[in-house]
């Protein structure tokens, strides 16, 4: 009876370990001051209707931000633990983790930084400026950009269910390799959290990208070719086109390894046929574009901030486009470079080998085609071009690195190793962090209206590229000394120790770094009369999307600009607009039907988990229901009238006048350090207490 | 005011240069002086070709690196928005050929690197056995949870955890697992891993050239014990090698089915172990256990 109703789950399942003790009272807590404020201030209504329930791709992609942004704090906390692990665990002494709290600990590491801060940030940008800069009001589906969203914060919770509920996460490594996460090594309910965190978000990832793919494809504004279209929307687009291709494979082989768990089939189990070695191959396919689908809209932004901070069109528009299709092309193709060391023939390796070294080319155009676009141009040095700068550096390391790697009889040597580890850091925390870190700090004043403070950015630039030195160089020497990856314990004769903590200081210089991005964001919101951007252009932008307000209406653009060139604002700024009369705007309604889809997904991948059948078949009921009612559903958008666009557009624009009176008396102002952000706190929290203001709030 | 902070700023630039270099050179003359570091130190034939293999390719693509990132600094600095003398234009038409020179430098640099790596790929072929003077050696290897089983077919002794080698003899390393998740074999000083799996045979040929003791382990994850899979190889010369044969035929110990079935429960931190004898056709038992459970070999 108890099995039928609960499957596997009892209360030993529950947290026990401190580590997942402490997890789960961090969640708790953090949970119900979420819902205290919430009810203390009455918002409760304003956040279902304003912000959850939303469909404006803006106010998703801001969502994005937040969860991609805790989870970074998340996620840095376990590279901390790791570091932390081997620093300390060399010969007698065994450090605080257990080998399989370890291994867990490395394997959500990875899925998280992956799938939960990287895709998040990169999503987050595409909803909130692939759709501005095309000169587009909306999406081409907007109800499947909220159900993409809400299926990946499914895919969040699934990821850190275990500290509510219990049991474990997988001790596999990100990827899970078969057969080790088959039920006869991976008993517990690890892999099948693993499994159903990435199930549901990815397919909420494949809807995102075909719906992008769309959106880019069908809703440009009239004038904009294919040819004129910006280059951060054609990096989303190769992105996209990446993503569209390769989750479904995804999806498909964690069916299969569920399959494998779940019915006792044997696709990749050692007996009864299966192969682990077609695990590989196909985690693979899908796991090496995924890099890339990460990469290409850095590409994209790097290109934007360099054409607007050198104040020149970009060298060669045709080769930077080419640069990222070439890259997304290849980039399908190098999947077995991951296991070269698995067995197979030399020509099947050399050919792997070479098509990973072509990938060289085009993005060594890319860069060549960057350093192009800064000749002659006057180059302001802003938070957004030093992230480039430093991208450059660090990128430049892991491509090296990353051709290494691609001739089979080095990667022999150096395959699993650290350095293997170290290089992969390079190029993602160089190239993509870095690269989102860029967007955010170029785009802040489009999505908020407020410039970021520039004063504590750079120290947390500075700290990033001192702190990441100091952790993965050592990291590359600890590969070359033949260490392995995902150590829990070495030999002391090895003389590796010294090493690991001199990673464990970077991260906490990398742990610094982020802190300081927090202060950045928290010092410009304080001086943000300051920091206001009242004309929508602060960087003196090529792009549509600086044609508009900061931050934009929900609808966009109140009159659809037509594109005549590639930089498309910037030859609007060089001739004069004429006025164009308003039209009537269609919109989309917002709708929570993506949310309740997506608790009952959570609630279907938690039934498997813990084999609660019932609960499996009432939930995957329940959407196929909703979606249906959904599609009965006629009346899913609203006409916003002429009328009624020129009254929010006047609002606007008086508000705006009085803002910039305002802004002119603060511009001189001194801007904050972290010392004067400190002072500033410990002074509004002693005033907050004296004048009892907490009272009436 | 304005000039005071450039000239400052200036200052400040020549000094980070400075002194990124110097560390640069500490960090070289580190790498190339210490003995520990076991990629750089190669101890064999194979291992040998592949640290030249690295460091060709480290060569080729920092000579393309290196000047890049040089003129991509420099154009950053020299049109800062700061300097006087830079002359900014927007509208500048690059050469003809312009385009044409982005994509044929790269191309250049990597196709020579792929000319190297291709015959090296197949020069260096694991399944290919390593030239030499003396007879071929063969060491069947089976990786258990968690430790390594060393099987001598023409010594007729068994091993855990340990492998004795003659230098300059070419060793065929025999790769399969039993009741294991993937692993992978690899020694630093002698050359690199390959995989082991059930019901498979994965060939890797190595060849020692200085004696020695080196340590081996397996990179790829396999579950709880995988920190503690560790062996050891010592390279010796053939006369201590047949000396210490002899003495592990005098070992008290020897690897019949029952103990084998014993040896291949998971276990942690595995002390070697010695065995004078083992289970008649061990190897080939072990992989056709998971043909006849539905499996394949290659």
């Amino acid at each position: 009876m108890k099995e039928m109703l609960l499957g596997k789950l009892d209360w030993h399942a529950l947290p026990h370990e401190w580590f997942t003790i402490g997890g789960s009272i961090a969640f708790i807590a953090m949970g119900l001051m979420i819902v205290v404020i919430l009810t203390w201030t009455k918002r409760w209504k304003w956040l279902w209707n304003e912000w959850l329930t939303s469909v404006d791709p803006k106010r998703i992609g801001i969502m994005y931000f937040i969860v991609g942004g805790f989870m970074l704090l998340r996620g840095g906390l376990d590279a901390i633990m790791i570091w932390l692990q081997q620093a300390l665990s060399s010969g007698n002494s065994h450090g605080y983790l257990s080998a399989d709290h370890f291994q867990q600990i490395f394997t959500a590491h990875g899925n998280i930084m992956v799938f939960f801060v990287a895709m998040a940030f990169i999503f987050g940008l595409i909803n909130y400026i692939v759709p501005l800069q095309i000169g587009a009001r909306d999406l081409a589906s907007p109800f499947l950009n909220t159900l993409g969203f809400w299926l990946f914060v499914a895919g969040v919770i699934m990821v850190n269910m275990f500290f509510l509920l219990g049991g474990e996460y997988a001790a596999t490594g990100w990827l899970a390799v078969a057969p080790l996460s088959g039920k006869e090594f991976s008993p517990g309910v690890g892999v099948d959290y693993w499994i159903w965190s990435l199930q549901v978000s990815g397919i909420g990832t494949t809807l995102g990208a075909i719906n992008f793919i769309m959106t880019i494809l069908k809703m440009r504004a009239p004038g904009m070719s294919l040819k004129k279209m910006p280059l951060f929307t054609w990096g989303s687009l190769c992105s996209m086109v990446m993503a569209a291709t390769v989750f479904p494979l995804l999806t498909a082989t964690l069916f299969l390894v569920f399959f494998d768990r779940f019915l006792g089939t044997h696709f990749f189990t050692t007996i009864g046929g299966g192969s682990p070695m077609l695990y590989t191959n196909l985690i693979w396919m899908w796991g090496h574009p995924e890099v890339y689908i990460l990469m290409l809209p850095a590409f994209g932004i790097f290109s934007e901030v360099v054409s607007t901070f050198s104040r020149k069109p970009i060298a060669s528009y045709m080769s930077a486009v080419l640069g990222m299709i070439g890259v997304s092309t290849l980039a399908l193709l190098v999947w077995l470079h991951h296991f070269f060391t698995m067995g197979a023939g030399v020509n099947v390796n050399a050919f792997f080998g070479l098509m990973t070294m072509l990938i060289a080319i085009p993005t060594s155009v890319l860069v060549f085609n960057w350093t192009a676009t800064m000749y002659k141009g006057r180059i302001k040095f802003e938070t957004p071009m030093l992230w480039f700068l430093g991208f450059i550096a660090v990128f430049a390391i892991g491509g090296i690195t990353g051709v290494m790697l691609a001739v089979p009889p080095a990667d022999f040597q150096l395959h699993n190793s650290l350095f293997l580890v170290a290089h992969f850091h390079s190029t993602v925390i160089g190239g993509v962090l870095f690269g989102i870190f860029c967007g955010i700090s170029y785009w802040f004043p489009k999505i908020t209206g407020i410039k970021l403070n520039e004063r504590i950015g750079k120290s947390a630039f500075w700290c990033w590229i001192i702190g990441f030195c100091l952790s993965f160089i050592p990291m590359y020497i600890l590969g070359l000394m033949g260490a392995s990856r995902r150590l829990d314990h070495y030999d002391s004769s090895t003389g590796w120790q010294p090493f690991y903590v001199i990673m464990l200081l970077g991260g906490l210089v990398i742990a610094a770094g982020v802190t300081l991005q927090i202060a950045q964001i928290i010092a410009s919101f304080i001086q943000k009369k300051r920091l206001q951007d009242t004309t929508g252009d602060p960087w003196d932008g090529r792009t549509l999307e600086w044609s508009t307000l900061s931050p934009p209406p929900f609808y966009n653009f109140s009159i659809i600009p037509k594109v005549k060139t590639a930089d498309a604002f910037w030859e609007m700024k060089k001739h004069d607009i004429e006025k164009q009369k308003f039209e009537d705007i269609h919109m989309p309604k917002n709708t929570a039907t993506g949310i309740y889809i997506s608790i009952f997904a959570f609630f279907a991948g938690f039934a498997f988990v813990w084999e609660i059948i019932w609960l499996a078949v009432l939930s995957i009921f329940g959407i196929i229901i909703v979606s249906i009612v959904r599609t009965f559903n006629e009346h899913t958008e609203y006409t916003l009238t002429a009328v009624e666009v020129q009254e929010i557009e006047e609002a606007r624009h008086k508000k705006q006048i009085k803002i910039s009176e305002k802004v002119s008396e603060f511009r001189d102002d001194y801007e904050m350090g972290v010392w004067d952000l400190i002072v500033y706190l410990y002074r509004f929290f002693l005033s907050f207490i004296r004048t009892k203001r907490w009272r009436t709030w | 005011m304005i000039d005071n902070k450039k000239n400052h700023s200036n200052r400040y630039l020549k000094w980070i240069l400075v002194l990124l270099l110097v560390n640069f050179i500490l960090l070289l003359k580190y790498l190339l002086e210490n003995k520990n570091i076991a990629l750089l130190n190669p101890k064999g034939f194979v291992s040998n070709e592949q640290y030249r293999l690295i460091l060709y390719s480290v060569g080729i693509l920092l000579a393309i690196a290196i000047p890049a990132l040089i003129v991509l600094y420099s154009v950053a600095w020299k049109y800062r928005e700061s300097s006087t003398k830079a002359n900014y234009s927007p509208d500048i038409k690059h050469g003809k050929f312009f385009v044409l020179k982005l994509w044929i430098i790269p191309s250049v640099f990597i196709f020579v690197l792929a000319f190297i790596m291709i015959p090296a790929t197949h020069k260096l072929d694991p399944r290919k056995t390593v030239e030499s003077d003396k007879a071929p050696m063969t060491i069947q290897v089976i990786s258990l949870r968690w430790k390594w089983l060393f099987i001598y077919p023409e010594q007729g002794i068994a091993t855990v955890n340990y492998v004795q080698i003659p230098i300059d003899t070419p060793i065929e390393f025999q790769l399969t697992a039993d009741e294991a998740p993937m692993s992978s074999f690899w020694i630093p000083n002698l050359g690199g891993q390959l995989y082991a799996m059930t019901s498979h045979i994965n060939r890797l040929n190595l060849m020692a050239e200085i004696p020695g003791d080196y340590p081996g382990s397996t990179p790829e994850i396999t579950g709880a014990g995988f920190a503690g899979m560790r062996f050891t190889v010592r390279a010796s010369s053939d006369q201590e090698f047949e000396s210490w044969v002899d003495e592990v035929k005098r070992m008290p110990d020897s690897l019949a089915m029952s103990e084998y079935e014993e040896l291949i429960k998971p276990s942690e931190n595995n002390k070697m172990a010695f065995y004078s004898a083992y289970e008649d056709k061990l190897y080939e038992t072990v992989i056709a256990k998971y043909i006849s459970l539905g499996g394949h070999t290659h």
